[in-house]
């Protein structure tokens, strides 16, 4: 049942791609961009990849539609029509492609119980977690611990990426003049987002504060605040957003989500260990563990909030100055 | 099988029967209007149905919370959904088809 399960969301998937490609309506690629994401988280909760499946339906579909509608919003919805001829790139794609499917004729067989990837350190992970961090969910464990610099990475690529966003476009304050949106008068969307903000908010910090012991952690946490957040700028407007959340501080508190995770390592340092090495954090080293982890997600979490609300903001501004010119 | 496997497998039939119907509608009706109506069809009746089944299935603990709190926010978010996009469409200036062709009668009429 599971295999026809997955056939079935497999074939979803590639329907959707197809779609993708020859579609020419930007909005209706978008859309299916989100359904793409969805499926695919589908197919992570059949393998059990509960916390990729989160991750993926969080930000592909969540917060990755809202930032390209936006775009859309600058740019327009109809593809540009291609002058060129197609006979190169399909040559190229198909020699690529050629070579891709001759490199895999070299892989190990696929799922087998022998192969390296289930043999190098996914049974010590599996074996020693619990007993060196002492979390019950191993993804968290891995993610924040022992892959304690890859995250970093991944944390201070989210704020470069601001920073290029920033450099690009800048966060425009509006001018005097007020904005007829149709959607301030919109008492519906109003009085249920004002219900909805709360919890989703509420939702986020126990994804955050829970993903130690459950699926969840700083990504999912920071994308679905700043999607709470980003409810309130579409509904209510952006100025009144700004009152909220402001850009300047947001650009704090990405930069202060980054030092947060990088001090922690600084301090490991200071008391004697390895960089991001958590056992010297606290004088039991399963208690540092959980310090360790428990910060560096809180600094991820900030980041990764800041960083999208902020990316919003600049996205949305330019929209909106477009569509008054 | 007792009595509340089949009130639930009841429950779930309904539920995709609704779900099934939603997404005809969604094909074959004319104009958008009466589209997002087939659509919140699925989103409301359907999704009330297929939850309040699995209810049912549940063994009365965490699972059966988090299905309620699941229950209560698309009860909450999906029809004020349908309704935004059917007033943006509005707002966008987009005729019902009866409007549509009222209109062409006055223009014929002319």
């Amino acid at each position: 049942m599971a295999e026809f399960i997955d056939l079935v969301l497999l074939a979803m998937l590639a329907l959707t791609a197809l779609r993708i490609i020859f579609l020419k309506d930007l909005f209706a690629v978008v859309m299916l961009f989100g359904i793409y994401s969805f499926l695919s988280a589908l197919i992570f909760v059949n393998l059990d990849a509960v916390d990729v499946a989160f991750t993926e339906a969080s930000v592909g579909a969540g917060i990755s539609t809202v930032l390209m509608l936006v775009t859309l919003a600058m740019t327009g919805r109809k593809e540009k029509q291609s002058t060129h001829s197609t006979l190169l790139p399909l040559f190229v794609v198909l020699v690529t492609g050629a070579a891709l499917i001759y490199g895999t004729l070299d892989m190990p067989p696929f799922g087998h119980p022998d192969n390296p990837v289930h043999q190098h350190v996914a049974p010590r992970y599996i074996e020693e977690s619990p007993k060196e961090v002492g979390l019950p969910n191993m993804v968290t464990s891995v993610l924040a611990s022992y892959r304690g610099f890859d995250t970093l990475g991944e944390t201070v690529v989210v704020f470069s990426a601001l920073i290029g966003v920033l450099s690009l476009l800048g966060v425009r304050r509006k001018k005097k003049k007020d904005l007829e949106s149709g959607l301030e008068t919109h008492s519906v969307l109003h009085v249920v987002s004002k219900i909805i903000i709360p919890l989703v908010i509420l939702f986020a910090l126990y994804v955050q504060f829970h993903g130690d012991f459950g699926p969840g952690g700083g990504f999912q946490a920071g994308v679905i605040a700043a999607a709470a957040f980003i409810l309130y700028a579409l509904v209510l407007g952006l100025p009144k957003a700004f009152a909220v959340v402001g850009p300047k501080f947001l650009q704090w508190m990405a930069s202060f989500g980054v030092l947060l995770y990088a001090s922690v390592g600084l301090y490991s340092m200071y008391k004697g260990g390895h960089f991001l090495d958590y056992n010297k954090l606290a004088a039991d080293p399963i208690a540092g563990q959980h310090y360790g982890i428990i910060i560096i997600e809180l600094g991820v979490g900030i980041t990764v909030f800041a960083v999208m609300l902020n990316i919003f903001y600049a996205f949305g501004s330019q929209a909106e100055r477009s569509n008054v010119q | 099988m007792d009595f509340l496997d089949i009130v639930s497998s009841m429950l779930l039939l309904a539920g995709v029967f609704f779900g099934f119907s939603g997404a005809v509608g969604l094909f074959r009706f004319p104009d958008f209007f009466t589209r997002v109506h087939a659509a919140s069809v699925t989103d409301s009746i359907a999704a009330i149905l297929i939850i309040g089944g699995l209810l049912l299935q549940t063994s009365f603990d965490l699972n059966t919370a988090k299905l309620v709190f699941i229950l209560l926010f698309l009860l909450v978010t999906s029809p004020t959904a349908s309704h935004a996009l059917a007033k943006s469409a509005r707002h966008g200036g987009l005729l019902t088809l009866a409007e549509s062709s009222s209109q062409d009668k006055q223009e014929s009429a002319k």
